[in-house]
C-alpha cells in the first residue's frame, strides 16, 4: 500500500508518466451483510474515476480498478468511510457508522455472531 | 475451523461469452475430488437455479447483482458462499455430520422469469425441456405459457407458435443470438432444430433488445444449443410413438487438445404412420423422415480471454401427405401428382422437400485485465432450399443468407453504466416459384446500434438502445427500444418497454398453408418493393409486474402482463374469402392487445404449479371490415403441475408432469359465399386438451419416460373441407382450430455418459 502512494508520488511529481487508466487494487473493507456490499460498492463508484467496485463479503476484500489519473485510493477510502465503513486506512467517524441500517452494524460483535449464523459466510 | 474456509477456492477463469457462471461442486465425502451429481446451486433469495451434473460440473445464469450463491444436497451441509465476479467456482461440499439432521435444499424451478433483467425475460432451462419429450424446438414450448403452440395442419403437420397473439413472423427466433428461424424457414424453421440440441431458452417478451437486428415485433426467443464442453461426452435418445414417429437423437463430444472441444449430434427422425381416424380419405398426419447433422467446435483460452465456436449443419427433411387411395385405384400412391402436371392421377398429394445447410462461426474476446470490456464478432451463412406441391399448387423457395455482427461492450465511466454497441450486416436472396410466377429478391442491410444499461445497484435498472439501419427494400430507419425495471420493494419487479420493429413480410414462405387449398393468390398492392407491398412496421408497448411471496410458507409468484402492437404497416392476409387469399398493405388500424396473468406456487416439496389466464382482443381492418383475427382465441387458460420424488442415493427418481390447455371458441375466416354445403359455422367450439408424461430416473446415466399427448382424445371432426372433391372449388385443409390425430402415446429412454 505504501508502495502504491509512493508511486503515485512519484508520479504526481514527475507529472508526465503515464498514468494507469485502468489502476487495480484490492483493500479490506468491514460490513457484515448484502446492503453493506451494495453501500461499499456504491460508494467507491461513486467516487469519480472508479470504475469497478467489486466486495466480497465473506473475505471483506474490496477489488477496484479506477483511473489513477483521477482519483486515488485515499479518496476511495475517505467516501466508503463517510457512508460508515472501515477501510484499511481510514476509519468512519461514529457519526457516519451510526448512519448504517441496524442489522449493518459490523462493529457490534453480537450482530456480527448473527449474520455468521444467518448467511453461513461470515 | 469453517468448513467453506476449508473448501473455498476461487481462481479466476475467463467469463463465457454468455452472462454465466460456471463452476464445479466437489464431493466432501470423498476425498479424491469426484464431482458431486445432482446438487442444487442456487441464487439467494431468487428461483434461478442449476443443479450439477455427472461431473459436478454447473451453470447458471450470471448477473452482477447476484452474489450469495446456496449450495446444497441431501446428507450434506447446506452452504451459501459469496461470489464475487463472473469467476469460474470451485467448492467443495461437506457430508452431514449428523445422518438424521434434516437437510433443507432449495430445488431449482425448471422455468424461471427474471428479477433482474430490464427485460421481461423467462428462462427455460433443460430440465423444462424435458417436460415435453418430443420431438423439436416448436414443441419445447408447449409447457411455457407465454408461447402459445398451435395445432398442426394435416398437411405439413408442423405447429406454429405465437407470442402475443401473434404469428411467429413476428418474433425473432435466434440461436446462440444469430436470427435464424427466418426468411425461408420461417413456416417449417422449429421442427428443424431438435429438443435434444437446445440446452436453454431465453424468452423476451416486447421489443427487445436492439443488438439482434430490427425485425422482432412481439419478442424474442433465443435457443442456446448444446455445447461440447458442457454436454455430455456420449448421449443417446430414443423415442417411438404410437402416431409411427421414431425419432433417435446422438450426441458425442469430445476433448480433442488443450483449447479445443469438438461435439457431433446426429438427429434422425421416420414418421411413417398412416392414419386416417376421421375417414377423409386424407392422411391425418404426414409421413416424413429428416437426418439432421450438427458438428460443433469449441476454442477456448482464457489467458487471452478468447472463446470461439464453429459450426456445420446439414439437414434434410422429406414431408409427405394428402389422399390415401384414389377412387380409381390404380394401386400407384407414390405421390406422382408433381405439380398437377399429371392430370391422370386422381391423387391429391402433397410433398414438401428441404433441404438445408448452415455455417457459423463466433468469436468472443473478454479484456483480461479489464473484465468489463469484451468484443464479439458473429458470423453466419446459411442455405435453404424448399421444392413443394400441393395438390395442383407448386411452390419452390431457395434462400441464401448471410448475416455479421460485431459487438463491442464496455462501461462508461464505471460499472453502473453499460454500453453495447455495435454493427451489422444482413444479406439475403430469395429466389421463389409460385405456380408460374417466378419471384427473385435480393435484400441486404447495413446497420450500426448503441444500447445503455443503468444499474443503480438497488432498484433501478434501464435498458435504452437505437439502431440504424440502411436496408435496400426497407429504406433507412431508426429503430429506439426502451426497457425499464423499477423494484419498489422486495421481490417484485414493474417493466416498462416501449421500442419498434420493421419486417419484409414473405408472404408466400409464411402462409404456406393456403396452398393446400384451391384459393386464387392476389396481390392487391404493386408499388411496394417487396412483391409489390410495403415493409411491415409496428410499436410494441408493454407493461408488466411480478411480485414473488410466500404462501403457507412455500414460494409463489404472481405476473400481470399487458402488451400492445400497433402495426402501422402490415401486410393484410385476408382470406375471408373461401375462393381466394388476398395480400395487401393495411389501409386502417391492426393492433393486438393481449394480457396474461401467471400463477407460480410450490404448494409442498418437490411439487411446481404454473397457470395462467391469458386474453387477446387482435383485430385488423381489411377491405371489408376490421374483423377479429380469425382462428384466434380470445381467452385461453393453461396449467401445468410437475412432481419428483425424492432422489435416493443412487440417483433415482419419478418425475410426473401434467399440462392441461383450455382454447376459447376461435372466429372462423368468413364462408359466407361458399355454397351452403361448405359453409362453417360462425365459430369454433372450444377446445382443451391434456399431456401428461412419467419419467423414470434409474440412475443418473440411464432414464426412461412414458407420455401421451392429447390423452382424452379431443379432435377436430371434419378438418378438411369439400375433402371427396380435393380439385374442385372450395377444397380447403387450412381451418384447423383443434387436434386433427386425437391422442397419441410414446416412450423413450435416455443414456448419457458424461
Amino acid at each position: 500500500m505504501k508502495k502504491i502512494i509512493a508511486i503515485v508520488l512519484v508520479l504526481m511529481t514527475t507529472g508526465l508518466m503515464a498514468q494507469d487508466k485502468n489502476a487495480k487494487a484490492s483493500l479490506d473493507v468491514d460490513g457484515v451483510c448484502m446492503m453493506c456490499k451494495k453501500r461499499i460498492e456504491l460508494a467507491s463508484l461513486k467516487t469519480k474515476g472508479v470504475k469497478s467496485a467489486v466486495w466480497n463479503l465473506e473475505t471483506h476484500e474490496l477489488k477496484l480498478i479506477f483511473d489513477e489519473r483521477k482519483t486515488d485510493l485515499k479518496a476511495i477510502q475517505e467516501n466508503i468511510a463517510a457512508v460508515g465503513h472501515d477501510t484499511q486506512e481510514i476509519k468512519a467517524t461514529d457519526e457516519a457508522y451510526n448512519t448504517v441500517h441496524e442489522c449493518c452494524r459490523y462493529r457490534d460483535e453480537k450482530i456480527r455472531d448473527d449474520h455468521e449464523d444467518g448467511d453461513g459466510g461470515r | 475451523m469453517r468448513k467453506w474456509l476449508l473448501a473455498l477456492i476461487l481462481f479466476p477463469v475467463v467469463a463465457t461469452a454468455q452472462d454465466r457462471l460456471e463452476g464445479r461442486i466437489l464431493d466432501g465425502a470423498s476425498n479424491s475430488g469426484e464431482g458431486l451429481f445432482g446438487a442444487n446451486v442456487v441464487w439467494l433469495n431468487t428461483d434461478i437455479g442449476a443443479v450439477t451434473d455427472v461431473d459436478g460440473s454447473f451453470s447458471i445464469p450470471y448477473d452482477s447483482s447476484y452474489s450469495q450463491l446456496v449450495i446444497s444436497y441431501v446428507g450434506y451441509e447446506t452452504e451459501t458462499i459469496t461470489v464475487s465476479g463472473n469467476q469460474r467456482i470451485e467448492h467443495t461440499l461437506q457430508a452431514s455430520n449428523d445422518l438424521d439432521e434434516v437437510t433443507v435444499s432449495a430445488r431449482k424451478k425448471a422455468s424461471a422469469r427474471s428479477f433482474l433483467k430490464a427485460e421481461n425475460t423467462i428462462l427455460v432451462s433443460s430440465d423444462e425441456l424435458l417436460k415435453a419429450a418430443c420431438c423439436n424446438l416448436s414443441e419445447s414450448f408447449e409447457t411455457n405459457p407465454s408461447i402459445d403452440v398451435n395445432f398442426a395442419n394435416a398437411v405439413s403437420g408442423t405447429r406454429q407458435i405465437r407470442m402475443l397473439g401473434l404469428e411467429s413472423p413476428n418474433i425473432l427466433i435466434a440461436t446462440e443470438n444469430i436470427p435464424s428461424i427466418r426468411g425461408a424457414a420461417q413456416a417449417y424453421g422449429l421442427s428443424f432444430i431438435p429438443g435434444t440440441w437446445v440446452e436453454s431458452i431465453q424468452i423476451t417478451k416486447g421489443a427487445g433488445s436492439v443488438v439482434n437486428g430490427f425485425e422482432s415485433i412481439a419478442g424474442q426467443i433465443n435457443a442456446e444449443l448444446q455445447k461440447p464442453t458442457k454436454d455430455f461426452s456420449f448421449y443417446q435418445n430414443l423415442y417411438t410413438a404410437n402416431s409411427g414417429r421414431n425419432e433417435l437423437n446422438t450426441h458425442l463430444n469430445t476433448k480433442v487438445s488443450d483449447k479445443w472441444d469438438a461435439g457431433f449430434y446426429l438427429h434422425g427422425n421416420l414418421r411413417d404412420g398412416h392414419h386416417d381416424r376421421n375417414d377423409d380419405n386424407f392422411l391425418d398426419m404426414p409421413t416424413g423422415k429428416q437426418i439432421n447433422l450438427m458438428n460443433r467446435w469449441q476454442y477456448t483460452n482464457p489467458e487471452k480471454g478468447l472463446v470461439s465456436f464453429i459450426n456445420f449443419r446439414y439437414m434434410d427433411d422429406l414431408n409427405e401427405s394428402g389422399q390415401i387411395h384414389s377412387n380409381s385405384d390404380d394401386g400407384d400412391t407414390g405421390g406422382h401428382g408433381h405439380g398437377g402436371s399429371d392430370s391422370n392421377s386422381l391423387l391429391w398429394r402433397s410433398e414438401i422437400e428441404t433441404q438445408r445447410f448452415d455455417v457459423s462461426a463466433k468469436l468472443g474476446w473478454v479484456n483480461p485485465s479489464v473484465p468489463y470490456q469484451s468484443l464479439g464478432v458473429q458470423t453466419a451463412f446459411s442455405w435453404h432450399n424448399q421444392d413443394s406441391y400441393f395438390g395442383l399448387n407448386e411452390y419452390d423457395i431457395t434462400h441464401a443468407s448471410f448475416y455479421g455482427n460485431a459487438l463491442y461492450n464496455t462501461i462508461i465511466s464505471d460499472s453502473r453504466h453499460k454500453v453495447k454497441a455495435g454493427v451489422s450486416f444482413t444479406y439475403d436472396q430469395y429466389d421463389e416459384d409460385v405456380n408460374e410466377t417466378t419471384y427473385e429478391r435480393t435484400e441486404n442491410s447495413v446497420g450500426g446500434f448503441f444500447e445503455y444499461s443503468y444499474d443503480n445497484l438497488d432498484a433501478l435498472t434501464l435498458q435504452a438502445g437505437i439502431r440504424v439501419d440502411n436496408h435496400n427494400r426497407l429504406g433507412f430507419f431508426v429503430t429506439p427500444r426502451l426497457h425499464v425495471k423499477y423494484t419498489p420493494w422486495e421481490k417484485s419487479a414493474f417493466r416498462l418497454s416501449a421500442g419498434s420493429g420493421r419486417r419484409s413480410a414473405n408472404i408466400f414462405t409464411e402462409n404456406q398453408k393456403l396452398f393446400a387449398s384451391n384459393r386464387n393468390i392476389n396481390i392487391l398492392d404493386t408499388d411496394g418493393k417487396i412483391y409489390g407491398l410495403d415493409p411491415e412496421v409496428a410499436w410494441n408497448y408493454g407493461f408488466s409486474y411480478l411480485q414473488g411471496f410466500n404462501l403457507l410458507g412455500r414460494k409463489a409468484d404472481v405476473t400481470f402482463d399487458f402488451y400492445r402492437t400497433d402495426f402501422q404497416n402490415q401486410v393484410v392476409v385476408d382470406w375471408e374469402n373461401p375462393q381466394n387469399v388476398r395480400f395487401y398493405n393495411l389501409r386502417g388500424e391492426s393492433f393486438a392487445n393481449s394480457f396474461q396473468v401467471e400463477f407460480n406456487y410450490t404448494p409442498f416439496e418437490r411439487f411446481d404449479l404454473r397457470t395462467a389466464y391469458k386474453y387477446y382482443d387482435i383485430q385488423t381492418d381489411y377491405l371489408s371490415g376490421r374483423l377479429e383475427r380469425p382462428l384466434t382465441p380470445k381467452n385461453r387458460v393453461f396449467a401445468n403441475a410437475g412432481y419428483e420424488t425424492a432422489k435416493s442415493e443412487q440417483g433415482a427418481q419419478w418425475k410426473f408432469d401434467a399440462t392441461f390447455n383450455w382454447l376459447d371458441s376461435q372466429r372462423y375466416p368468413s364462408t359466407a359465399t361458399s355454397p351452403e354445403f361448405f359453409q362453417l359455422s360462425e365459430r369454433t367450439p372450444t377446445v382443451s386438451t391434456l399431456n401428461a408424461q412419467v419419467t423414470k430416473v434409474f440412475s443418473p446415466r440411464f432414464e426412461v419416460y412414458l407420455g401421451g399427448e392429447n390423452i382424452t382424445d379431443v379432435r377436430q371432426d371434419q378438418p378438411i373441407v369439400n375433402a371427396e372433391n380435393p380439385f374442385a372449388t372450395y377444397f380447403d385443409t387450412t381451418f384447423v382450430y383443434g387436434p386433427i390425430f386425437g391422442s397419441m402415446y410414446y416412450a423413450g429412454l435416455r443414456y448419457k455418459i458424461q
